[in-house]
């Protein structure tokens, strides 16, 4: 991840940190009112989950629903959000498989 | 004709407007620039506010508990209410509460225990699932969904698309075909429990709104027991237009209020911008626009409070919404841009809300049937049985 940082742009975004197993451990986005977007918002969040070690991230500018869509997504596969993420309000997806 | 206000409408005009701008905006500047949701206590908060100023579930009937608000005076709240980032698909965040689905008033006294008394409570929620994946601007004949009756239980196969709120729902109404021949006729509505086995919400769907998707619904097999009709077998289409209808009056009203409160910053901001050492305020081409926004708002806001009245005394109104429909969405949609224009880079910059409000005006246009069928409504009611 170290390496893909500087790399990262301003962009509005979600994006996904991973620990070293591949396991997703916090989903976040950078929206409207980060300072400098994806950039910050990456930065930030892995200042806060100390076991990610991968990144994934996508740009998009409807952010706060494709946030909520992939944590819906997770919530619909493990029963449960990420480890670092905090409990929200969300609705259930039940995805055809 | 007395086109002013009257003493207690201009009150609770004011107190509305006041709420908005000493409540609602200051929470904005610290909110995401395409959030529709406060932090769970200051909605708490305000919707104590709300209660405080006997104007709390507006649309709920003073029969149940709802302040006795005639149509005309809940249209120009509405038109208030908008005023802000967030206003046109969240009016001050939902702090005025809402009626849920306003056909449960119509339902049986059992439905209503389950259904309309928990919603007015705050305790469930629902949603209207009626659109689907074949059209829903025309409704009757697109709907494919096909309920089945087997013994007292009906049994419900299809999909829905663009449901909102259906996610995070308790239950919905469902409107499915029961009578493959018969058209309009052969529609009817089921309270649906979002647990019963068979009820999927698939997947969710992006548009311009970032802040609120829509989705898709599935139902596979879902068994609906006889005793969740609302109102009659082959009778829901009469539900659903009655619904379609009604909703255009409070939708072309948060319109104009987010027309209003563009125009409101556009003319506090052109007269200190200086463009060729001059103020924007002295050229022209700006002072068009700013006169072109006026015209625009006064017409869409006369026709929609002409749709208002007319309901709020009872008689037809079918005409006068769709032309308000019609009037308010388009009309809003060039009065943000417009203002866009005049603000320049700032118009498009995610610093100031005319980018949001000109990506969700242009849903107006198409969202609770589109301007072509408005058009078809008006051309339906001036030409009556002429019209093939």
């Amino acid at each position: 991840m170290a390496e893909a940082l500087p790399s990262i742009r301003g962009h509005l975004g979600v994006f996904q940190l991973a620990n070293a197993d591949f396991k997703i451990v916090y989903m976040g986005y950078a929206g409207g009112r980060e300072p400098f977007g994806l950039k910050s918002a990456i930065e930030t969040a892995r200042l806060r989950c100390t076991s990610a070690v991968y990144l994934r991230y996508e740009i998009t500018s409807s952010y706060q629903t494709r946030y909520r869509e992939l944590l819906m997504l997770y919530q619909a596969s493990h029963g449960k959000l990420p480890q670092d993420n905090s409990p929200m309000r969300l609705g259930r997806l039940s995805p055809a498989s | 004709m007395n086109l002013e206000l009257t003493q207690e409408q201009s009150l609770i005009v004011a107190m509305v407007r006041r709420f908005v701008r000493e409540e609602i905006l200051p929470l904005e500047l610290n909110l995401d620039p395409d959030g529709d949701e406060l932090a769970p206590e200051d909605q708490a908060r305000l919707i104590e506010k709300t209660k405080a100023m006997g104007l709390y579930g507006l649309d709920i009937p003073p029969e149940y508990g709802g302040p006795d608000i005639d149509l005309v005076t809940r249209t120009l709240l509405a038109v208030e209410m908008a005023q802000h980032r967030a206003g046109l698909y969240a009016p001050c965040y939902g702090t005025f509460g809402g009626a849920g689905l306003a056909q449960l008033f119509e339902a049986t006294d059992n439905q209503k225990e389950r259904y309309l008394y928990p919603t007015l409570r705050g305790e469930k929620r629902g949603f209207f699932g009626l659109s689907e994946p074949s059209g829903g601007s025309d409704p009757a004949r697109a709907i494919q969904t096909k309920a089945v009756q087997d013994g007292s239980d009906w049994v419900i196969n299809g999909s829905k698309l663009w449901i909102s709120g259906a996610d995070r729902a308790d239950f919905g109404l469902v409107f499915a075909r029961t009578s493959p021949d018969k058209g309009r006729g052969g529609v009817t509505c089921f309270i649906v429990d979002t647990d019963t086995p068979g009820f999927h919400v698939r997947r969710v769907v992006h548009t311009l709104r970032s802040a609120h998707y829509a989705t898709e619904l599935q139902f596979e097999d879902m068994r609906i027991p006889g005793a969740n009709i609302l109102g009659e077998v082959n009778k829901g289409f009469a539900i659903a237009n009655d619904r379609l209808t009604r909703q255009r009056i409070p939708y072309a009203a948060g319109c104009i209020g987010v027309a209003i409160k563009a125009q409101e910053m556009a003319l506090d901001y052109v007269p200190q911008r200086e463009t060729f050492g001059a103020p924007l305020a002295s050229r022209q081409s700006i002072q068009w626009m700013l006169v072109d926004n006026d015209i625009d708002i006064k017409q869409s806001l006369w026709i929609t409070l002409e749709a208002a009245s007319k309901a709020s005394q009872g008689l037809g109104f079918r005409k006068e919404a769709a032309m308000a429909k019609l009037v308010a969405t388009e009309a809003g949609g060039r009065v943000v841009d417009r203002c866009m224009q005049m603000f320049g880079g700032l118009g498009v910059a995610k610093d100031l809300p005319f980018e949001r409000w000109y990506r969700e005006m242009r849903i107006r246009r198409i969202g609770e049937g589109p301007s072509e069928v408005q058009r078809h409504v008006i051309a339906r009611e001036l030409l009556g049985s002429s019209l093939r």
